[in-house]
């Protein structure tokens, strides 16, 4: 479903990939983690694009996404990002905020595009809250709202950048428990998180960046027990 | 003191017609220069440097000179230059949107600068075309932000319309001269204008504020 092909990408003078290959098959789940700064964000943006990698390819269904003949819109229709910070539109209400998209990308009926939404709103718990602004909203309703909107585009693929870092401990539980659902529809999913526990329990894979390398690509159980390199060990012994 | 206001009784329907002709240069100028200063935003954030070095330069002529010597090249030089005979109202409207436009483009730019980041990742993730994202994510938020400044602008405008009284549009500020020099009556007809322009700026303000009110509903 996705390749990665020796990805290299800089910010002015600083490296933060090197060289990095993957590969992501459908309806894998896949955990990012690994210290602050070993560039786990910066991978996940490249895999649609909104960061532009410097050196190597990306394939998604085997279409490569970095050539620049190919229309990049079309492929992030199919590609849900899930941001740190939510970014819902605070102009719009959480129906409003679902349907746009559907609608002006998708030209989906509106009414077609409302019944999806109140059922993906039926999926995350938050029915009530349809005709509600995100100011309103808690952090972690905030946050199922900008997942169920991802899901309202019929992605084959979800990204997840460290979705609950920015939530208060007592609402992670619930954002999860979403993601945790998705993770079961056979969704293919790549996620940036600090939350070992529940990367242990929901990958099917884990991907550990060490200052812009891919050091570690193992199952859960083989990470979690033995890593190879001593950086992964030294990680893990600070988080758990 | 002696104030005559029951002699400028008569000339009082003369001088409101003027009214008009004030509104009429405000809200078209008002209008076109909002959509043309929003084109130019548009330029200055953009990656094309050709359009980013138009609008730069663009804006810094119109900084760079007094509006009534803008006003006045407009309104005399075009018949030299194109031998169209340009009416008071074309010169004032073209001259006070290109002005207005120079002005509100950095207010607009300023706005959609202010505007969250992750606003538009959001949108480009969701594959939201430039365009449809610019309208109806960005700006709506930026306007948001930079009402009281649109407000501003906008009374800066109406007060700054009563220079079309120089080539000859009879505005409100020219009748009230027309008046004072037919009844050798100045105090009251020029305090009536005043007052005028007064109640129509507090007027646009009440106005600007209801509109403030119902924009922050979603806050």
């Amino acid at each position: 479903m996705i390749e990665v092909h020796n990805l290299w990408k800089s910010f002015s003078h600083l490296h933060v990939l090197k060289d990095v290959s993957l590969s992501i098959a459908q309806g894998e789940v896949c955990a990012i983690i690994g210290p602050s700064g070993s560039g786990k964000s910066t991978l996940l943006r490249c895999l649609n694009l909104l960061e532009q990698p410097d050196q190597g390819k990306i394939l998604i269904r085997n279409q490569e996404i970095t050539s620049p003949k190919m229309d990049i819109q079309k492929i992030r229709q199919n590609i849900g990002m899930v941001f740190q910070h939510f970014h819902l539109f605070p102009h719009m209400t959480v129906l409003e905020n679902m349907i746009y998209a559907p609608i002006h990308v998708k030209n989906i009926p509106k009414k077609q595009a409302i019944l999806k939404a109140k059922e993906l709103l039926e999926r995350v718990n938050l029915t009530n809250k349809a005709d509600s602004y995100p100011a309103r909203l808690s952090g972690g309703q905030r946050q199922r709202v900008a997942i169920a909107r991802s899901l309202a585009m019929e992605p084959e693929i979800m990204l997840f950048d460290e979705p609950t870092s920015a939530l208060d401990p007592e609402m992670v539980k619930e954002v999860l428990e979403v993601i945790r659902n998705l993770a079961h529809t056979g969704i293919t999913m790549v996620i940036v998180t600090h939350e070992m526990a529940f990367a242990k329990e929901v990958a099917d894979r884990i991907c550990f960046l060490d200052e812009g390398q891919l050091t570690e690509n193992l199952s859960p159980d083989e990470f979690f027990s033995k890593p190879r390199t001593k950086r992964a060990r030294q990680f893990l012994e600070k988080m758990l | 003191m002696n104030l005559h206001f029951e002699l400028i009784l008569e000339i009082i329907p003369y001088i409101l017609q003027g009214l008009f002709i004030t509104l009429e240069f405000t809200l078209l100028s008002a209008i076109l220069g909002f959509v043309w200063g929003v084109v130019l935003a548009l330029f200055k954030i953009s990656h094309n440097k050709i359009l980013n070095g138009f609008a730069v330069f663009y804006t810094s002529i119109f900084r760079g000179l007094p509006l009534i010597l803008s006003l006045t090249l407009v309104y005399f030089a075009t018949p030299q230059l194109f031998h169209y005979d340009i009416t008071a109202l074309e010169a004032g409207v073209i001259t006070f949107t290109l002005n207005s436009a120079a002005y509100i483009s950095e207010t607009i730019r300023a706005g959609i600068a202010a505007v969250d980041r992750g606003q538009r990742e959001a949108a480009i993730a969701l594959g939201i075309p430039y365009r449809k994202m610019m309208w109806d994510i960005i700006l709506p938020q930026a306007f948001k932000n930079i009402l009281p400044a649109l407000v501003n602008e906008s009374i800066a405008l109406l007060k700054d319309s009563a220079l079309v009284s120089t080539i000859g549009a009879t505005d409100l500020l020219r009748r009230a001269n027309i008046v004072a020099a037919e009844k050798y009556l100045y105090f009251e007809p020029l305090l009536l204008v005043g007052f005028i322009y007064y109640i129509l700026i507090i007027s646009l303000t009440w106005v600007a504020r209801i509109l403030e009110r119902r924009m922050r509903r979603s806050d």
